[in-house]
């Protein structure tokens, strides 16, 4: 019931410091319609992106590990080029192309600085890197935009695996979370659906990206499955 | 990122089809029904026969412009809402009838939800396939009908692409079926929310027995709406209560907002055919700049013509995200918006754009411009000034070439 008498006790407009609780749904914006879907980190990263391939760069930039998530077809694309220093195993540059909305775009430009910030970061622990620390330096992201956007921890798992591999330490290829095709090059069926959106249409090129099969023999008809199945999914 | 400064940036609304202003006259015309006239309808002292007779007045108007009689217009809540009642009413009044219900994939998610959810009771749904700019044969539409198909649905112009279906044609096939096999089935309804500001909605002529339209599309409040009920339809009222409106809609009527509809659909219909030239010169000037200074574009839908509402522009831009163009865009004040599954609480790219038989890319990369009253080709100008630049940014970031022309998009890493 509003009553004239004023309360004793005064109400002051108290700061709210927000904990970050990841769970909770985050969204930014405000009644009066200046807010920003986003916060204001995401913000500035998708306004000014770090870290991206630029045009022309392609030819000159070195890498030794390149990783590729998503298709267009789900809605996020990213591609990841990393250059690794062999001896110190730490990541000292890192380039980006992403295909996706504001969050997709601004979750890959905060990765590439975490990974390259502090003289680089070393790959034992980018591969622990998770979706969450992506979003914590984001500071949050809204819910629904979580799971399909933030792709970068994939496409640097996924990139240090190219690295493995181009370096011939196969047994270090990372695959939790995939099905492994391959044993004993720890190729699994993520890497085939990948071959395949880089253009593999059939057996000999995926054993030329791979080198999936060309010891390993039992494996073909596995492969031959995988390749009809996605080519089916993207092109078919 | 090096992106245009402007010295003066203002708000340019081009997302029309999503819902206009009110316009002065609606706003006028509304205005003593708010805070004077406030009686409920169904009081029977003077300020409740006042409204009474304001809300006969609109049924009057409503009907006229429909070509019918004030007897067969319900009023309600909003498009969604007629949809609901045209769909789940005549489903549960002729269920002893038959359970089919034809209609098309590019109906807006009104029709296609209700649609689904009658699944659940045990209704058989076909949808029709349309072709690649989203228009439907009528053969299709015949041939699709069985003994116990008891309603068709069909939009008259689509929401995201503008394409306008040939109403008039299949109410002429269907009234011929139910010559040849002498029943009264099926029952033809058609949602003409998009339709309403550009097109001609005589019933008579449309051949129709159901139409969907709604005051928050053609510059009338939101949520008020009306649904057209041809005398002798069977039809079950889906919202129960005082018995208003026949007792076909329950419920205070929304009297400030029936009267602004009726206001905004009179004025809409006396003046669609000037405003159709109006607004297509505005969308083909968007049209021609974008081919000119923009790459790999495509126009969703059918060319500007007869087959396309005047005030709709969809284009695919290749290898760039719906909702990232819409976010930059955003700060310069400009309103559109995208076919991206991005921005849509179901994460699902647009069916309207899959439905036609384009691969989900064109989908992702799709923006929606509608013009109407308040754009000029200045609004064009303004646009221009900073969206090529938007698309090379965000292509120049984009992983993705997609190729054209292709039914399913090849995809080629750069």
């Amino acid at each position: 019931m509003p009553t004239k008498t004023k309360s004793k006790i005064k109400i002051t407009n108290k700061k709210v410091v927000q904990k970050k609780n990841l769970k909770e749904e985050v969204d930014v914006r405000t009644p009066d319609g200046g807010g920003w879907l986003y916060s204001d980190i995401v913000k500035d990263h998708f306004f000014n992106p770090r870290n991206f391939m630029q045009y022309g760069e392609e030819e000159k930039f070195k890498f030794n590990g390149i990783g590729r998530v998503g298709s267009p077809a789900c809605g996020d694309e990213m591609v990841l080029w990393v250059q690794i220093d062999p001896k110190t195993e730490k990541i000292s540059q890192c380039r980006w192309r992403t295909f996706g909305c504001g969050s997709a775009i601004a979750s890959t430009s905060a990765l590439s600085e975490m990974i390259v910030e502090n003289s680089g970061m070393k790959i034992d622990e980018a591969l622990k890197l998770k979706p969450q620390n992506i979003l914590e330096r984001l500071g949050g992201l809204p819910n629904r935009k979580v799971h399909c956007s933030v792709l970068g921890d994939k496409a640097l798992q996924s990139a240090i695996n190219d690295f493995f591999r181009n370096t011939a330490q196969h047994s270090r290829v990372q695959t939790a979370g995939a099905k492994v095709i391959d044993k004993e090059l720890n190729v699994t069926d993520h890497d085939i659906e990948e071959a395949v959106l880089e253009g593999a249409q059939n057996l000999e090129d995926l054993q030329h990206k791979l080198k999936v099969g060309v010891f390993n023999k039992e494996v073909i008809p596995q492969l031959e499955d995988l390749l009809r199945f996605y080519n089916e999914k993207y092109y078919g | 990122m090096p992106l245009p400064k402007l010295k003066k940036v203002r708000d340019v609304y081009l997302d029309h089809a999503a819902t206009t202003y009110v316009i002065p006259a609606v706003a006028k015309a509304m205005a003593p029904y708010i805070e004077t006239n406030y009686a409920n309808p169904s009081s029977l002292y003077r300020l409740g026969r006042i409204n009474n007779g304001a809300i006969n007045d609109a049924r009057r108007t409503i009907a006229q412009g429909l070509g019918t009689m004030p007897d067969t217009i319900v009023f309600t809540a909003g498009g969604t809402e007629s949809d609901n009642l045209a769909i789940f009413g005549v489903a549960k009044a002729n269920a002893d009838r038959g359970k089919h219900i034809v209609s098309i994939g590019i109906e807006h998610h009104a029709v296609l939800h209700s649609l689904r959810e009658l699944k659940k009771d045990g209704y058989e749904i076909t949808f029709v396939p349309v072709d690649g700019e989203g228009i439907v044969k009528v053969e299709d539409i015949v041939a699709a009908i069985r003994p116990d198909t008891i309603l068709i649905t069909v939009m008259f112009a689509n929401n995201e692409v503008g394409t306008i279906e040939p109403i008039a044609d299949i109410g002429r096939a269907i009234l011929k079926y139910r010559q040849t096999n002498k029943t009264i089935y099926p029952y033809f309804h058609s949602d003409a929310c998009q339709a309403a500001g550009y097109l001609d909605l005589d019933v008579e002529k449309l051949h129709v027995d159901l139409l969907t339209i709604n005051g928050g599309k053609i510059y009338g409040p939101k949520g008020v709406g009306a649904l057209y009920i041809r005398r002798g339809v069977k039809i079950r009222p889906m919202i129960w209560g005082g018995g208003q409106e026949r007792a076909m809609r329950s419920g205070t009527e929304n009297i400030s907002g029936i009267v602004g509809f009726a206001k905004a659909f009179e004025l809409a219909q006396t003046s669609r055919e000037k405003e159709w030239k109006r607004v297509l010169e505005i969308a083909k000037y968007l049209w021609e700049r974008v081919q000119k200074e923009i790459p790999k574009v495509r126009l969703n839908g059918p060319p500007f013509g007869v087959n396309r509402l005047p005030n709709n522009v969809n284009i695919t831009f290749m290898d760039v995200e719906g909702e990232a163009m819409l976010l930059y865009l955003d700060e310069y004040g400009i309103m559109a918006s995208t076919g991206s599954a991005c921005t849509s609480t179901s994460l699902e790219p647009s069916h309207v754009i899959t439905g036609m038989g384009l691969p989900y890319e064109y989908a992702h990369g799709s923006m929606r411009f509608t013009f109407g009253k308040r754009n000029t080709k200045a609004d064009v100008d303004y646009l221009m000034k900073v969206f090529p630049e938007i698309v090379r940014v965000l292509r120049e970031i984009s992983p993705v070439v997609l190729e054209e022309g292709k039914k399913h998009a090849k995809i080629h890493q750069r």
